[in-house]
Formats: structure tokens, C-alpha cells, sequence
């Protein structure tokens, strides 16, 4: 199993890496769900297999298609690929490095001065992940509704198609 | 070492035996349009055309693999193996028989929707590597209505999943030794198998391809066996709603005990496939916008209802 980890690790590392370097907006998108699908591995063998279903389901499966469907309709060209490639000059590269060498040694700290011995791993079934979903955090999941909430209700002002209001000689040739 | 061997025995069978239904079901779905609309069908090669469909495979693998230079190349090569990929991947959890299964997940119905949601990357992509409007607006098409009928898809197995209290593919089928779950869960399987359809974009809702008005959607651009890999697909993608309607809501295996169990699966699979074929005989496709309201206005307060419904009988029994 650990073998399996390290090469589902890599995979998401080289891949979110290529998410970031790739010119094509679709080919970015690509290399995302490759991640996220890496990550799904991750979650199964360390035994989240419900976690991992929805990863699929939810990430790869559905936000994912909808962001593809997005970029194709804009039908991005050759234009956009030359100003991608204007942000990826070394002089832009310079504050995310310092501020990801910030986080990576904070990590590092963490990491070699934590003294606790982690927990067993065990497996956590669909049935325990919703009691304690419709159980402890049942006030979270009820507020994350009606956000979600929110955001259809505004989609659907937005989308609503303006009522026509058509001018006095046409009105007077519809009537008649 | 016995159980391996076993374990491999059952997936080359899985594969070599899903792979030759798919292919056998080119000549099936010819010969019965025929006979349903009246015509002959295929007639010439071998008695009863049999043999139709090697003078097929034979053709499709000889064909000129033809990469046209506008199109975005790795993408455009990428796109056809993902629906062979992700439906053979659910054919994983499908149990034949007691026993005969690959991987008998804990999860294994939400394996199946992951797959079939991953499945829908085929059309998108192909649309867009294809660099032609009417593959692009196949794409598109085929977008919108995987996104909106996987929606009903996975809440019309909710039912299903209550009464057992599992998600587990051999559970399932044992909880049906009373009574199997089309009976109960009426309104889950009609949906369920309009979701099927429209997920593996058969005829009526055929719309991404629908030849008559985008040529041929998202694959217009593809020859030789990357046009096979979708059409083979597409008969896997049969093949695979009617493994799982069969499992879901007509007790898989479970039969009268004169005929073997994998006798009895096959029997109610088959069946399914040629309802499937008779669908595309006889109706005709809607428009888009009509295709779209019925999935958003009828189906999905129709689940919705049926998931309430079936959580409070299953609530005031316990």
C-alpha cells in the first residue's frame, strides 16, 4: 500500500505542477483532473473509500466537465496562448517562490518537531461518514444548503430573460 | 494461489465476455431494426448475415487512420479510449453471479457512477479536439445533458440504496430474495433507465451526434478504429445500464433454481438490450430545449419525491 501512495503522490504532484506550466487552458484542465483523480487514490488506500467516491463523482465528474464546457465556449485561440506565455517570464515567478519557500519550511518545521505517534489506520464506511454528517455537523451542512441555495436563486435572476417591451406602433399592430 | 488464478479467470472472462457482447450486438441491433421495421437486415455474408459483423471489424481496422492536420492531436487521440476505459472499469463491481466479481467494493454503486460521470470527458473532448462547429457544438450538447441527467441517475438509485441500506452490489441483489425492487421502487426504475439512455446517448436522446442535423456531432472527424472505439463503446455503455438495471431492480441472478444463476442474468441482461434496440426503432428524438425541461421540470421532483417517499416507509417501519 505505501508503494501505491508514493506513485499516486507523485502523479499529483507532477500533474498539478503541469496545471500551472501549461499554456492551453484545456490542457491544464486535463492535468487537473488527472490530480484529482490521484488524490482519489490517495483518500482510498488510506481509507476514506466514501471520500473518494464523491472526489470522483463530484470534483473529476461534474465541476470539472462544467469548467471544460465553460473554456470551450469561449473557444480560446492562439491569442491566448501568447499571454499566457507573457505571465510565465521568470520575473513573475519570483513572490509565489518566496511565499511557497515560506510554507514549505513551515511544513518542514511541523513535521520533524511533532512527537505524537499518529493514530491506526482503519476504514471509514459511507455509514459512519453520514451519521457523523447528520449528526455533529448538522448545523454546517444545513448552512453549506443554504448557500448553494443562494447561488441558484441568483443564477436564476441573472439567466431570467428580460421581459420585452415593444414600441406603441407594434403594440397597436399586435392587438389588432 | 488458487484464488488468484480464479481471480484472474474472472476478469479475462468479464473482459473477453463484454467486449464480444458489445461487438456481437452490431450484427444484433442490425438484424432486429430489420425485422422490427420490416426489411431484411444484413443477409449476405454467412447464413443470416452472421458473419456481418467481421466483414465490419475487418473493415474498421483496415480503414485509413486518418488524423486531420487542424485538429489538437493528443487530445484528439486521447478522447476515444476514455469511454472504452471508463466503462470497462464499472464492468468491475458488476456480480454475474454469486461469486463471479471482480471487486466486490463496499462502495460499489457510487463506483459506477464515478465512472459513468468520468465518461462524459469522451464527448466533450472530442467535440473540442475536433476543431469543426458542428463537433463542437455536438461537444456541447453532449455536456449539458450527461451533467443534467447524471443528477437524476445517481438520486434515482437513492431509493434503491435506502431500502438495503448498502452500497454494496451483492448486498443488493440478496435483499431481493422476497421480492425484487422494480415492485417498490417503480418510479426509480423508470427513471433510472431514462437516465440510462441519455447517459449512453442512444436514440431518442441521441442529440450529440443526432446525424441529421450535426452530421455526426462529436465523432465527425474520426475514421478507422478510433470511430470503432466510440461505436464499441457506445454498445458496452448498453451492454453495461442493462447489467445494472438487471442487478438493481430485477434480482440479478436470482431465478428459479432449474437454470444456473448466470443463465438467469444474462436472460434479464439480454432482454433489457433488445428494449434498448427496440427504443431506437420506434421513437423519435425531441428537440433540445425539450430534452432539457423534461430532465429539470418532470424527472427530477419525480426522484426527489420518490427518495422522500421511500425514507419515511423505510423510517415509520424500522
Amino acid at each position: 500500500m505505501t508503494i501505491i501512495f508514493y506513485i499516486a503522490a507523485l502523479v499529483a504532484f507532477v500533474s498539478t505542477v503541469m496545471v500551472v506550466t501549461r499554456k492551453n487552458a484545456v490542457h491544464a484542465l486535463l492535468y487537473l483532473i488527472v490530480s484529482l483523480l490521484a488524490v482519489s487514490v490517495i483518500f482510498f488506500i488510506s481509507g476514506a473509500p466514501f471520500v473518494a467516491a464523491l472526489e470522483v463523482i463530484v470534483y473529476a465528474g461534474a465541476i470539472l466537465v462544467l469548467f471544460v464546457f465553460a473554456i470551450m465556449m469561449l473557444n480560446l485561440g492562439t491569442d491566448s496562448e501568447k499571454e499566457e506565455s507573457k505571465l510565465l517570464k521568470p520575473n513573475a515567478w519570483i513572490i509565489p517562490t518566496i511565499m511557497s519557500a515560506i510554507l514549505l519550511a513551515e511544513l518542514g518545521y511541523v513535521f520533524f518537531s511533532y512527537q505524537g505517534a499518529l493514530g491506526e489506520l482503519r476504514t471509514i464506511g459511507p455509514n459512519e461518514v453520514s451519521e457523523s454528517l447528520f449528526g455533529g455537523y448538522m448545523l454546517a451542512v444545513e448552512l453549506t444548503g443554504i448557500l448553494l441555495m443562494a447561488g441558484v436563486v441568483g443564477a436564476y435572476h441573472i439567466g431570467k430573460e428580460k421581459k420585452r417591451e415593444y414600441h406603441r406602433y407594434l403594440q397597436t399592430n399586435e392587438n389588432s | 494461489m488458487n484464488e488468484i488464478w480464479m481471480q484472474i479467470l474472472v476478469i479475462v472472462g468479464v473482459l473477453l465476455g463484454t467486449v464480444t457482447i458489445a461487438a456481437g450486438l452490431i450484427y444484433v441491433e442490425r438484424k432486429m431494426l430489420a425485422v422490427w421495421q420490416q426489411r431484411s437486415g444484413p443477409n449476405r455474408v454467412g447464413p443470416f448475415g452472421i458473419f456481418q459483423v467481421l466483414a465490419d471489424m475487418v473493415k474498421i481496422f483496415f480503414k485509413e487512420d486518418w488524423i486531420p492536420p487542424f485538429v489538437d492531436k493528443k487530445i484528439f487521440i486521447i478522447a476515444p479510449t476514455i469511454i472504452m476505459l471508463s466503462i470497462l472499469m464499472s464492468f468491475a463491481i458488476v456480480p454475474f453471479a454469486p461469486g463471479i466479481v471482480i471487486a466486490d467494493l463496499n462502495i460499489g454503486l457510487l463506483f459506477f457512477l464515478a465512472m459513468s460521470s468520468l465518461g462524459a470527458y469522451t464527448i466533450v473532448l472530442a467535440g473540442w479536439a475536433s476543431n469543426n462547429k458542428y463537433s463542437l457544438l455536438g461537444g456541447m450538447r453532449g455536456a449539458a445533458q450527461l451533467i443534467s441527467y447524471e443528477v437524476f441517475m445517481g438520486l434515482s438509485l437513492m431509493g434503491v440504496v435506502i431500502q438495503v441500506g448498502s452500497f454494496n452490489m451483492t448486498d443488493i441483489v440478496n435483499a431481493q430474495k422476497g421480492m425484487w425492487f422494480v415492485v417498490p421502487q417503480f418510479v426509480g426504475f423508470v427513471t433510472f433507465l431514462i437516465a440510462g439512455i441519455a447517459e449512453t446517448h442512444r436514440l431518442p436522446f441521441d442529440l450529440p451526434e443526432s446525424e441529421s442535423e450535426l452530421i455526426a456531432g462529436f465523432h465527425s472527424e474520426y475514421s478507422g478504429m478510433k470511430f470503432g472505439m466510440f461505436f464499441v463503446g457506445e454498445y458496452l455503455g448498453i451492454t453495461l445500464v442493462s447489467c445494472m438495471i438487471t442487478i438493481l431492480f430485477f434480482g440479478g441472478w436470482l431465478g428459479p433454481s432449474f437454470l444456473p444463476p448466470i443463465v438467469w442474468f444474462l436472460i434479464k441482461m439480454f432482454a433489457f438490450i433488445l428494449f434498448f434496440i427496440l427504443l431506437r426503432a420506434s421513437l423519435a428524438r425531441p428537440r433540445y430545449d425539450q430534452l432539457m425541461g423534461f430532465g429539470w421540470k418532470l424527472l427530477l421532483p419525480l426522484t426527489l419525491l420518490n427518495v422522500l417517499i421511500t425514507g419515511a416507509v423505510v423510517l415509520s417501519n424500522a
